[in-house]
């Protein structure tokens, strides 16, 4: 039995030892990129050591008794079983070391809560479930979502091994730009449910919450790309929500800003011109997969009790007027969004087409983009 | 209502009434306590299952078994059925055996509530578990129910509320009595601070359980009203603020955490100085510091809430006030360790598990201390970092504690001593394994992985693969567990009325199992 013992405490040992050598490529908290991190960062490993002194103390006193306070080694139990200077040691101590604790800390978060002098300022706005990202004062806005080699392989069964797609579940479609040593702002706020903005190498997450919002900064000094995740339970794909930023040097920030312009430009002109059905048909599938399917499913059954289903609804069947108003506008109190405020004229005219005429749907009619920017 | 008093010439002859009926229409605390005990038992099976699929889900990126929707339905459930339907019912099956016992009474004060008080639970679960079959299938929105998402719920949603409703109507009862059979079931000579310490933080708890179960019901039934009946407490849109719920809910939350500790306090202050032979030190310090964590527990609830947007001076006051909960806490593991120090220890499997507590439940305070400090709870909010943590205060915490309480008052409940050597197995087995599944964690969420989140990227897959394995290891030893209860309450070697060389304490002047009736006669106080 004592062999066994001994065994299984090497055992728990070499683990723990194998567990701290891992950590240090990498398995640690992040320094970061900016300021604020290494702030943060210094303050959890100076509390760690102070864990781990105290657990020194602790545990040691522990296994010191255990191994020599043992009836088995004849030890006599005295009887004393009370001390006030002792609880007085105790209680003061702990206490000076925590104030000791207190004060960094207490300096850190004020000045993580200093969000003025911000040299730009950009709103972020939770989904379910894409993050969606507005350049105050630039005209420059964009959804972000899982990019779709992460998408194709997370889905149960795909037989895709992940271990092959690069940046597994940490990629999106379009990731937010800013620049490198400016000051910028967060906004964060949330189309439906609660969600969190999370990039530790930034040393903090703020929760996104719908109706109200929450400010939060970073100063990053190191010209790179960043990842994070949605960090607030917001759903099915709550995991499916990853945030990337790139984090680029002045000059080629104000390339991507003009690129940006020139893009929205196109995008504007693109929606005055009538597509042919087919096109939008083929153009709504790509939509509705990056859009829908989470509830509504890759063939149109939807969920039973939960989310209803596209094939037959009465909605996606009957007048067009309802089913472009569904679409655009949500229903209250469900998880059924409204996306005129996610996709352009474009994107909303196919899926809704999509959805009329795929999915077990034969409508027949067709929507025209102009159709709905009209009705904006 | 048959009294104490008039009942004393009969009691020899009647003992339970026979078959089924006899747990149904128990009032008797030893009965009620073991219908707790078993439930809970069951609860813990149905509550574990379900880690093993969220373990197996997480086993390797990439979704390889279930849907993600079904994934939060079972990280949601599981936590449910293990805070509400495991720990607390074992705890308050505990007290239903001993603390008339150790005050020295014979029965619980109120048997006909004691009886209403269990037979609610497996109704509330079923309810419960129902859930799973309606459409849309169980809550999935994680035990904390924030709105707006929990409100996106299928069919299950108000059933999960009524179910909630059932439980904490339970606790409530279960709390008035544990109160007022302290108060008033005492033998004579039992004074307050002669108490054994189970009673104290059992009574401790049970103000805890009345001050925030109704707080809870309130916070729920707003969220019916919100989703059936168009009121907006928690809806911007409608002039409410969902992180309201978030303050009512935590204000419920934080306390109960201490729900679930404090009993576990209590227990382990008796097991230590049994089989360190050597009274319990600092007992009145002890009592003053479980005061003081209750009521600090009350004014400490957004630490939770830190990322949530509050004001710099809100934050500020819940950093301090939680980082102030360490020192009550450390005074009990100071006093527990001074018990052992110069005794003279012997390690059966109750002190095993005693052990385990201490050192493991204060690596848990380590990691909330960490979690105190508002800035870097920045960064391990909501991740494996917070699992970690309260996993190490719940599954090596409250429910060591109530490992170490069965096989300590085992002998006592049937008359028979459990297997030794298949209970300490069963400690090395579950110490290494749990260690396996839960220290992991910690490196998971610091290098960045969220909590609740049923696929990961793949940097994290290796330290996933450890705890699954830890996690599978674990689960099969708490079947073994089962077994090994299963094989006492069967027979055994018969158990002395003393049982432990050091016990003490009036449980321990009773007969292994003791008389259907405690204490007809008051016992004598030293
Ligand atoms: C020294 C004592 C403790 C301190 C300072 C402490 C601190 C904290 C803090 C700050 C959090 C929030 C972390 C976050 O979400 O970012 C937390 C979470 C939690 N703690 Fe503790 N804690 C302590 C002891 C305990 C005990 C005794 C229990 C239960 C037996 C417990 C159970 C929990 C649970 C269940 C959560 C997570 C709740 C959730 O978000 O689902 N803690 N703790
Ligand atoms: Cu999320
Ligand atoms: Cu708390």
């Amino acid at each position: 039995m004592n062999k066994l013992k001994q065994l299984l405490a090497t055992g728990v040992v070499a683990t723990i030892m194998s567990t701290a050598a891992q950590a240090e490529y990498g398995l640690n908290m992040p320094v970061g990129v900016t300021e604020t991190s290494r702030q943060v960062y210094d303050l959890h490993m100076l509390i760690l050591w102070v864990c781990v002194a105290i657990g020194v103390v602790v545990f040691g006193a522990m296994i010191y008794s255990m191994i020599y306070h043992r009836k088995s080694k004849g030890a006599v139990a005295s009887q004393f079983h009370e001390s006030m200077t002792a609880e007085l040691v105790w209680t003061v101590i702990p206490f000076i070391i925590l104030v000791v604790m207190a004060v960094p800390a207490t300096t850190v978060l004020i000045d993580m809560h200093d969000s003025s002098e911000a040299d730009m300022q950009i709103k972020v706005t939770g989904y379910q479930w894409k993050w969606h990202y507005e350049y105050i004062g630039e005209d420059i806005e964009f959804f972000s979502s899982l990019d779709a080699a992460s998408n194709e392989a997370r889905q149960v069964g795909s037989d895709i091994d992940p271990a092959t797609v690069e940046n597994y579940l940490l990629d999106v479609d379009k990731p937010l730009v800013i620049p490198v040593g400016k000051k910028v702002s967060f906004l964060l706020t949330a189309a439906d449910v609660i969600h969190a903005w999370w990039v530790p190498d930034f040393g903090w997450k703020k929760d996104a919450v719908p109706g109200f919002i929450n400010e939060a900064w970073v100063r990053v000094d190191k010209v790179g790309v960043y990842r994070g995740q949605c960090a607030e339970l917001c759903g099915r794909d709550h995991g499916f929500m990853p945030i990337v930023v790139e984090v680029k040097s002045e000059a080629d920030y104000a390339v991507w800003v003009a690129e940006q312009k020139g893009a929205a430009a196109a995008a504007k002109l693109a929606s005055i011109e009538d597509l042919d059905p087919r096109e939008l048909k083929q153009k709504g599938k790509k939509v509705y997969r990056a859009n829908c399917v989470a509830c509504h499913q890759v063939k149109g059954e939807g969920i039973p009790g939960v989310f209803p289903a596209i094939t037959g609804s009465v909605i996606a069947t009957g007048d067009i007027n309802n089913h472009i108003n569904m679409i655009m506008n949500g229903k209250a109190g469900t998880a059924m969004a409204a996306y005129k405020d996610q996709l352009s004229d474009v994107d909303l005219a196919a899926v809704i087409t999509y959805q009329r005429n795929s999915l077990g749907n034969k409508v027949g009619d067709a929507v025209q983009p102009a159709e709905i920017a009209a009705l904006r | 209502m048959s009294t104490v008093t008039d009942t004393h010439d009969d009691h020899h002859d009647h003992g339970p009434a026979k078959g089924l009926m006899r747990w149904v229409t128990t009032t008797n605390h030893k009965d009620i306590g073991t219908l707790y005990l078993v439930f809970s038992l069951i609860m813990f099976m149905v509550g574990g299952a379900m880690a093993m699929v969220i373990r197996l889900e997480l086993f390797q990126p990439g979704l390889q078994f279930i849907d993600p929707g079904f994934f939060n339905q079972m990280t949601t459930v599981h936590a449910l059925v293990m805070i509400f339907g495991a720990v607390m019912p074992a705890f308050v099956g505990l007290a239903n055996w001993m603390l008339p016992i150790m005050v020295g009474g014979p029965d619980m004060a109120l048997p006909r509530m004691n009886n209403w008080s269990f037979w609610i639970l497996p109704f509330a679960f079923a309810m419960l578990l129902s859930t799973f079959f309606m459409d849309g299938g169980a809550p999935a929105g994680g035990w904390t129910i924030y709105p707006p998402l929990v409100l996106q719920g299928g069919n299950g949603f108000p059933f999960m509320i009524f179910a909630i409703h059932m439980m904490g109507i339970s606790s409530v009862m279960g709390a008035i009595n544990v109160i007022v059979t302290i108060l008033n079931m005492r033998a004579p000579g039992m004074t307050l601070m002669k108490m054994p310490l189970f009673v104290w933080t059992w009574f401790i708890t049970a103000y805890l359980l009345i001050a925030v179960m109704p707080v809870l019901a309130g916070a729920v039934t707003m969220l019916l009203t919100d989703r059936f009946y168009d009121t907006t407490f928690f809806n911007a849109a409608g002039g409410g603020d969902p992180v309201l719920f978030q303050h009512i809910f935590w204000f419920f939350g934080h306390p109960e955490v201490y729900i679930l500790i404090l009993p576990a306090f209590g227990i382990v202050s008796q097991i230590i100085p049994t089989f360190a032979r050597k009274p319990l030190f600092g007992y009145s310090s002890m009592v003053y510091a479980t005061s003081s964590i209750a009521f600090l527990s009350f004014i400490v609830w957004a630490h939770h809430m830190f990322t949530v947007g509050m004001p710099l001076q809100g934050e500020l006051f819940f950093m301090y006030a939680t980082m102030l909960i360490a020192v009550p806490t450390g005074v009990k593991v100071f006093n527990w360790i001074s018990t052992m120090w110069k005794g003279s220890m012997t390690f059966e499997t109750p002190m095993l598990f005693s052990i385990g507590f201490v050192i493991m439940f204060t690596i848990g305070g380590f990691s909330g201390l960490m979690l105190a400090i508002a800035p870097a709870d920045f960064q391990y909010h909501d991740t494996y970092f917070v699992v970690a943590h309260f996993h190490y205060v719940l599954v090596t915490g409250a429910i060591y504690a109530i490992m170490a309480s069965v096989y300590y008052w085992i002998p006592k409940w049937t008359g028979n001593m459990y297997n030794e050597k298949m209970g300490q197995w069963h400690f090395w087995i579950s110490t290494v394994s749990v260690n396996v599944l839960f220290f992991p964690q910690h490196f998971l969420g610091l290098a960045g992985m969220p909590r609740r989140i049923p696929d990961y990227s793949v940097q994290f897959a290796e330290f996933n693969m450890w705890s699954s394995i830890g996690g599978f290891v674990f689960g099969l030893s708490q079947v073994f567990f089962c077994y090994i209860v299963y094989k006492t309450i069967k027979g055994g070697e018969k158990a002395t009325d003393q049982v432990w060389e050091g016990a003490e304490g009036l449980e321990w002047t009773l007969s292994s199992p003791p008389p259907y009736h405690s204490f007809t006669e008051a016992p004598e106080i030293k």
